[in-house]
């Protein structure tokens, strides 16, 4: 059997995020226990957390998160990471034995520094040298993953049912303004660590929910720009066509967002002038970044999120808030468990994006 | 009589019991195949001149009459094939460069019919068109990523110059000359009712169609036959046509018969000369000189207009690609070896070559791993023959498919392959008056607004079955097809998998 990367394999799934508008501290627990309730949304095939925020300490040193197969892998990756990096901590990610969680890889993260002459050398900035070396690690060193590599942030996944992936990773001791999350619900894989949500690159972190009907011209697509989709899902292309337009674009997430879930025709031709201008603009000219079937997604990034629907709002998704809190979710249970008195809960329609920002920078 | 004696390719079946003698059919032969007899009150027939364009059988109002292929046969042989004997014998006789009509008709794979496409099941709906939203709309030409913000942050919007079509799907290039004015006006006509384009071909506007400008593309060619300032500057693009996939590496050839009346003001060439179009056009030896015409007609618009160059589709495509999209060129036309002409020479249009299918999906494939694919637009020409076929040339990596073949059926044509005689009993292919008129402008054009509309339908449902409501995320979707009986290369080459993988 072909294991994911060599073959697409699509899923459903559930999402859930929270995020304190004043960037306000939330344990890792609380969006742990949101997926309780969309526990068969799930089928224990994966699960996966965002965390922003958590690493203080860190905070100006890139946190990779890395899977290895063996110990050698890890040697031959630290090797290659020191070439481009100066590594200021390398530590095991602490987890817990439990019986629901198997298998397990071994779990590194490393707190990273560009050397500034490769980046002079290069003639390149310091995310795309992450961005590089990411994609590097992960389509040619084999039994190497890199799973996280933003900044002050953290992605935590597993092959299991989400709930019990946070009280594996523990956490309950992880305090961040902002987190999302994921269960998986994959249809023909026995499960791999790495291709479990959310997908991330440098800050920017996707929860996904759908099947994209657009996945291979979208992937053909940004594959043109350096970008190598070695897990052929479609979290992965999302999270990279993101990457490129919001990063290397310098596009707003609002702009971004008329991209990939572009408005119809007819709707444009309803705008005014100049909204009609501006739309036509970025639906002609970044066409292939169209995604069509049905996702819901949310994307993390450091200082905010932004929760989109597909334009026909094929999957569900509810948003609610609470003092400086919202709250997005596959099912309004979610919703409710993390905090039973959320107010304003509703549906953003199709292609209307929720973006959310924390009023300061953390 | 004697050595060269052919015995005729047709018979021609006349139902005595059911024929009125009303001579329809003899009117309505421009080769002269039925011949009443008034004496004697019945037909004689002379099948020799028999092309079976089915013009009688359409028009017989009793039904009286079919044509049928002659069983007269030589002694068969597998490797001496009865028309390669024949075309000897018509070779041995006049010294002859052979000609035909349309496309490669010889049986070789037609990779369309070998590859199937995807729908939704379960895990992603599929989407009904006749409930939701579903757009074909294209826009043709260079897509920027270059985000260039004014000083108060917001985009400047600027686009550079493009066609927009309301479907995948332009009308081909087919010369005024080749087919007739009134062919010409159904599609300009058609093009303009659809919002997409039709082509004037090499043989310049004809001064009544300026009017369809804004859905027109104009064609300058190497014999630039009817090319001028004001020409230029009528269409809403301009095609450089280096190539043709019927003929490729060879000029175009329109007979001087063909050359009447508004024909030659339209070309501005002499009445009754042959239209002979070089091989090359001399001003383009390499595609530096490409890109000089390129930019030279992009001066000369102002550039208001993108600039297409079509090409044949050539063992060496995937380069020959590269090499356009990087000399300035919006649109890139690839002509499969199927697609049609009015005149070729049959040994070229039966063997030189490649099939669409192939080049379309190497040339997009070389483009993307070139990082330039978004520099210019895929048009994917040579035998479109359906909705189905568009989808398929779509998932590749097309951008849009031209037909020209199948407009002209749509036209009435009946594929008989015989333009190349100009006496086309539908009045498409031919300047004689009394031939002309049968093709009415207005059944012309409705007709192949018909058959566009149902396109885009059918369009519609395959795209809405794979869970897909813009043709943008059609593009270059391979994960859509599957080939069916196709080996290891071919499904290389074509970027897709095998069905059942």
């Amino acid at each position: 059997m072909k294991k994911e990367g060599q073959v697409r394999i699509p899923s459903g799934c559930a999402i859930a995020a929270v995020i304190s508008r004043k960037g306000n501290k939330m344990s890792g627990e609380l969006i742990t226990n949101a997926m309780k309730p969309m526990h068969d949304r799930s089928n224990g095939l994966g699960g996966g957390f965002a965390g922003y925020g958590i690493y203080p300490e860190y905070k100006d040193f890139y946190a990779f998160h890395i899977f290895f197969n063996s110990r050698a892998t890890r040697k031959d990756c630290e090797q290659l990471l020191k070439e481009s990096f100066e590594i200021v901590q390398a530590e095991i990610i602490p987890t817990r034995k439990i019986p629901a969680i198997t298998d397990e890889p071994l779990i590194w993260r490393y707190f990273v520094s560009p050397f500034k002459s490769v980046l002079k050398s290069l003639q390149i900035d310091e995310k795309e040298l992450v961005a590089r070396t990411v994609m590097m690690i992960n389509t040619s060193v084999n039994g190497a993953y890199v799973f996280s590599s933003g900044k002050n942030m953290g992605t935590f996944k597993a092959v299991g049912f989400p709930e019990d992936v946070g009280v594996f990773y523990k956490l309950e001791k992880y305090e961040g303004y902002s987190w999302t999350a994921h269960g998986r619900y994959p249809t023909n894989t026995p499960g791999w660590w790495g291709g479990c949500h959310p997908f991330t690159l440098l800050d920017y972190s996707i929860v996904h929910n759908g099947e994209i009907s657009s996945y291979d011209a979208n992937r053909r697509a940004i594959e043109m720009f350096g970008y190598k989709c070695s897990l052929q899902t479609d979290t992965e292309v999302i999270t990279y066509i993101m990457d490129y337009l919001i990063r290397r674009q310098n596009l707003t997430y609002k702009e971004a967002a008329s991209i990939i879930a572009a408005p119809f025709w007819s709707t444009i031709s309803s705008k005014d002038e100049k909204e009609k201008q501006l739309l036509t603009y970025l639906r002609t000219m970044f066409s292939d970044f169209l995604i069509t079937g049905p996702f819901s997604i949310v994307l993390g990034f450091n200082g905010g999120l932004m929760a989109l629907n597909d334009r026909l709002k094929l999957r569900s998704m509810v948003v609610g808030e609470k003092d400086d809190k919202v709250f997005i979710a596959s099912e309004e249970a979610a919703i409710r468990t993390m905090e039973p008195d959320a107010e304003n809960i509703y549906a953003p329609s199709g292609g209307e994006p929720v973006i959310v920002k924390v009023e300061e920078d953390i | 009589m004697g050595i060269d004696y052919m015995y005729p390719e047709f018979e021609v079946v006349r139902n005595r019991e059911r024929c009125i003698n009303c001579r329809i059919c003899e009117k309505e032969c421009a080769n002269g195949v039925h011949i009443f007899n008034e004496e004697k009150n019945c037909f004689a027939v002379d099948e020799s001149k028999c092309v079976n364009c089915q013009r009688c059988v359409c028009f017989c109002p009793t039904h009286a009459l079919k044509i049928v292929k002659s069983d007269c046969r030589l002694r068969e042989n597998a490797n001496w094939h009865e028309s390669t004997v024949k075309e000897i014998f018509k070779q041995a006789r006049s010294g002859g460069v052979l000609l035909s009509s349309m496309g490669n008709p010889n049986k070789l794979p037609v990779y369309w019919d070998k590859i199937l496409i995807n729908a939704s099941q379960v895990t992603n709906p599929p989407i009904d068109p006749l409930r939701e939203p579903m757009e074909t709309r294209v826009f043709l030409g260079m897509k920027s990523h270059k985000i260039k913000r004014k000083e108060n942050g917001e985009i400047d919007c600027t686009v550079p110059p493009l066609l927009e079509l309301s479907m995948p799907v332009m009308f081909a290039a087919m010369s005024y000359g080749s087919i007739s004015y009134n062919a010409h006006e159904s599609l300009a006509r058609a093009a303009e009712k659809l919002g997409i384009y039709y082509n004037t071909g090499e043989g310049g506007l004809h001064e009544d169609f300026y009017c369809y400008g804004e859905n027109t593309i104009v064609q300058v060619a190497s014999g630039r036959f009817g090319v001028h300032n004001d020409y230029l500057k009528a269409g809403a693009a301009v095609e450089i046509k280096m190539g043709q996939g019927a003929k490729p590496g060879i000029g175009g050839h329109l007979p001087g018969t063909k050359i009447v009346g508004d024909v030659s003001k339209t070309r501005m060439i002499p009445e009754g000369s042959d239209a002979i179009s070089p091989a090359p056009h001399h001003d383009i030896y390499s595609i530096e000189d490409l890109r000089q015409l390129v930019y030279s007609i992009k001066e000369a618009t102002n550039y208001q207009k993108p600039v297409m160059v079509k090409v044949a589709a050539v063992h060496n495509i995937a380069a020959i690609a590269s090499g356009i999209a990087r000399s300035g060129a919006d649109i890139i036309v690839i002509d499969g070896f199927r697609g049609g002409t009015g005149a070729a020479p049959t040994r070229i249009r039966d063997n030189v070559g490649i099939p669409i299918e192939l080049a379309l999906a190497a040339v997009d494939q070389r483009l993307r791993d070139e990082g330039i694919r978004n520099r210019v637009s895929l048009v994917a020409s040579g035998s479109i023959r359906s909705a189905a076929d568009v989808v398929k040339a779509i998932a590749l990596g097309a951008d849009a498919c031209y037909v020209a073949t199948a407009a002209l059926i749509a036209m009435g044509c009946h594929l008989c392959r015989n333009c190349q005689s100009g006496t086309c009993n539908w009045g498409i292919a031919t300047q004689k008056p009394e031939l002309t008129k049968r093709l009415d402008p207005d059944t012309g054009s409705e007709r192949l607004i018909n058959l566009m509309t149902a396109w885009k339908n059918e369009i519609k449902e395959i795209m809405g079955g794979m869970g897909i409501n813009s043709i943008e995320a059609l593009r270059g979707n391979r994960l859509m097809l599957r080939g069916i009986g196709l080996n290891e290369n071919e499904l290389r080459i074509l970027g897709i998998a095998h069905a059942g993988e």
